[in-house]
């Protein structure tokens, strides 16, 4: 298992992991907003945090279809399957990669993007939560996606369409908790639950990911 | 004798042949009357007047909408455990019927909304609800025309139709979390005295059991048109090798 | 142990392709299945390999013994030769990839990118990860297919060793490897009758 968290953090990072792609389309989303929405900073300061949330998962659906497509091309999958570690444990672990070279690098970019929209001085310590607490289950949901798709010519498009509905609730607990932070009201409410889908899908969704994934190997 | 037996294709089409033109003329009968005695033979509301009206297109429509998501629910629960090929066609065929009611119980929603909120659409959390329900039902609606084999059509959807079971439910809960809305609550129910009056009731309790009846025939229809399709495709497999 | 199949039946596409299928494949020993394009060698290894499951009759000793290689060599074209090799050994538990790369004369590749490697190269590459898998059963598809002749015989030589040392293959190639003491199992025989896969026979 560590060998495969290893082998995929290394890919990740050397030319054509793709490593970067992500933030790089995070900066833009970020950038863009205020063309289309106008310079005035108090409306940029209220939106901040929601635009902050939907670049990052924007950010994290572009590189989905990688979690799990290049090892099905080379065929890395079907020795994976005959290998000793059970299916369950290879698309966490995959997810686990994804979250580290695209999610954690989304997370941790939030605040410097956050100046630009001028959010509130309140709002970065709650964006930077919200993002780490949720960014999790977007990979998880995503390996599922990933996983129902794999052997489908253009998939990427109906990943989308099959991953975004999937992640509407995590979205909206995410940006809830980040909004009422910026606005420094309680966000207890909003995080717990943010935390419990994170928590239930990292515990449950690798079921759902593996059967999905034997179901395309065969 | 077991209901299973009915999960035989062969079987499936005989029985439903006989019992479909039943269902189907229930079901015109039902919204003709349903519908006409709505429209016309009732008072007009006295805050809402005669947009009232559209609540016997917008109700049934909403509770299909619903109803035909738990029924491929099942119908994907009951293909994973037991492999029946007819449940999972059943699946397949409810879909864009159950996407059809959602669009139907979206657009009565946004003209009634016009004159009563002075709005197509809010994000109120129902609304928001059906727009989600819609997303779920297109993308397993999408996901069964992807993919070439049938049996791993059947077996990825129905997973999938479990999974976003989940999130529609997850999904509901949140939207009600993010914002209260304007709707009224649920128009119909057994124990609560707030229920619509009787005068609206009866009509709506008739247009309520033609789109079930109407659902039922559509599904028979377009299962019967799965198994034959699949059919041909077997007759075809085994002409070519022979 | 020994690796048996019993009376197997599979199918390809919704369709059976093969039926009544058994052998045995005793430790030491090699089989190499035979038959024409399209009579379903590649499914029945793969069967074997239990990434598909068969519609009737059984598989036993193939479970967590066996080492696949199929079509393509899941190699990553940004890891170099040894770091390919070590994954698969980490993968499996293990952790030299020496005597791998000796047996496939990599050595000289091994601090290469195997993005850079001819297809050849790729190949043998491929197949020395059957090595360090360290697994008693190798089930092969195609497995010289870009080999010249003298990969060839490192092939046959590693096969030969694997086989001496206990361990079993079950393949299958057009080529002779001149491995005499291989067993030949043609598949045209066990062709399946036509009609429908079992998926379809209930809408006939």
């Amino acid at each position: 298992m560590r060998a495969l968290l290893a082998r995929d953090l290394r890919l990740g990072v050397r030319a054509g992991g793709g490593f970067g792609l992500g933030l790089a389309f995070f900066l833009i989303v970020t950038v863009l907003v205020p063309f289309g929405v106008g310079p005035e900073t108090a409306l940029l300061a209220r939106i901040a945090p929601g635009v902050l949330w939907i670049g990052a998962l924007l950010a994290c659906l572009l590189s989905l279809d990688r979690i799990l497509a290049l090892d099905w091309e080379d065929g890395s999958l079907d020795l994976l399957a005959t290998a000793p570690l059970p299916i369950e444990g290879v698309v966490s672990i995959k997810a686990l990669a994804h979250w580290i070279t695209t999610g954690l690098p989304l997370v941790l970019a939030a605040p410097l993007l956050g100046v630009l929209l001028n959010l509130a001085p309140d709002g970065y310590l709650w964006v930077l939560v919200s993002l780490a607490v949720g960014t999790p289950a977007l990979s998880v949901i995503g390996t599922f996606g990933a996983a129902l798709t794999i052997g489908l010519k253009r998939g990427g498009l109906l990943l989308s369409l099959l991953v975004l509905p999937l992640y509407v609730p995590t979205l909206i607990f995410g940006a809830e908790v980040a909004r009422r932070g910026a606005d420094g009201l309680d966000v207890a409410t909003p995080l717990m639950l943010l935390a419990g889908i994170s928590f239930g899908a990292m515990a449950l969704l690798p079921f759902a990911s593996a059967a999905v994934l034997r179901i395309n190997l065969r | 004798m077991s209901l299973w037996e009915y999960a035989n294709p062969v079987k499936f089409i005989r029985t439903t042949d006989v019992v479909l033109p039943w269902v189907s003329g229930l079901a015109v009968l039902c919204l003709t009357v349903g519908l006409i005695w709505g429209f016309f033979f009732t008072p007009e509301d006295y805050r809402q007047g005669s947009t009232v009206k559209i609540i016997y297109l917008h109700v049934p429509a909403a509770l299909m909408a619903i109803n035909a998501w738990i029924m491929m629910l099942i119908a994907s629960m009951i293909w994973i455990i037991r492999r029946h090929h007819v449940s999972a066609l059943a699946a397949r065929a409810a879909a864009p019927v159950g996407a059809v009611m959602t669009v139907i119980a979206l657009a009565t929603g946004a003209l009634w909304g016009q004159p009563m909120w002075g709005t197509w659409w809010v994000w109120d959390p129902r609304l928001t609800s059906f727009l989600i329900l819609f997303l779920f039902y297109l993308g397993y609606i999408a996901l069964w025309s992807a993919i070439e084999d049938d049996d791993t059509a059947a077996d990825l959807t129905s997973i999938l139709c479990l999974v976003g079971s989940v999130f529609a439910l997850l999904s509901r809960y949140a939207v009600n979390f993010w914002n209260q809305g304007l709707h009224q609550g649920a128009s119909l129910s057994l124990d609560k005295e707030e229920n619509v009056a009787d005068v609206f009731y009866h009509p709506l309790l008739l247009s309520i059991a033609g789109f079930v009846l109407l659902f039922v025939a559509l599904v028979f229809l377009r299962t019967q048109t799965e198994i034959r399709a699949r059919r041909t495709r077997a007759l075809i497999a085994r002409e070519q090798q022979g | 142990m020994m690796v048996t199949v019993t009376d197997l039946e599979i199918s390809r596409g919704g369709r059976a392709v093969l039926e009544g299928v058994s052998f045995v494949l005793a430790p030491g020993a090699a089989l190499i299945l035979r038959g024409p394009n399209g009579v379903g060698k590649t499914t029945l290894l793969r069967t074997v390999a239990g990434l598909q499951p068969p519609q009737a009759g059984s598989i036993s000793g193939a479970d967590d013994r066996m080492a696949y290689a199929g079509h393509s060599d899941g190699l990553k074209s940004m890891l170099t030769v040894a770091e390919n090799l070590s994954f698969w050994a980490a993968v499996f538990g293990r952790e030299d990839i020496d005597a791998a790369l000796a047996a496939f004369d990599l050595r000289d590749l091994a601090a290469r990118l195997a993005g850079s490697l001819s297809a050849g190269q790729k190949r043998r590459l491929g197949l020395a990860r059957l090595m360090v898998t360290g697994r008693p059963v190798w089930v092969l598809d195609e497995p010289t297919v870009s080999l010249d002749a003298a990969s060839v015989g490192l092939f046959a030589a590693a096969v030969r060793a694997h086989l001496a040392a206990g361990g079993s293959a079950l393949m299958a190639t057009h080529i002779d490897l001149g491995l005499e003491e291989a067993a030949v199992l043609d598949l045209s025989a066990f062709r399946a009758a036509p009609r429908a896969a079992q998926a379809d026979e209930a809408f006939l």
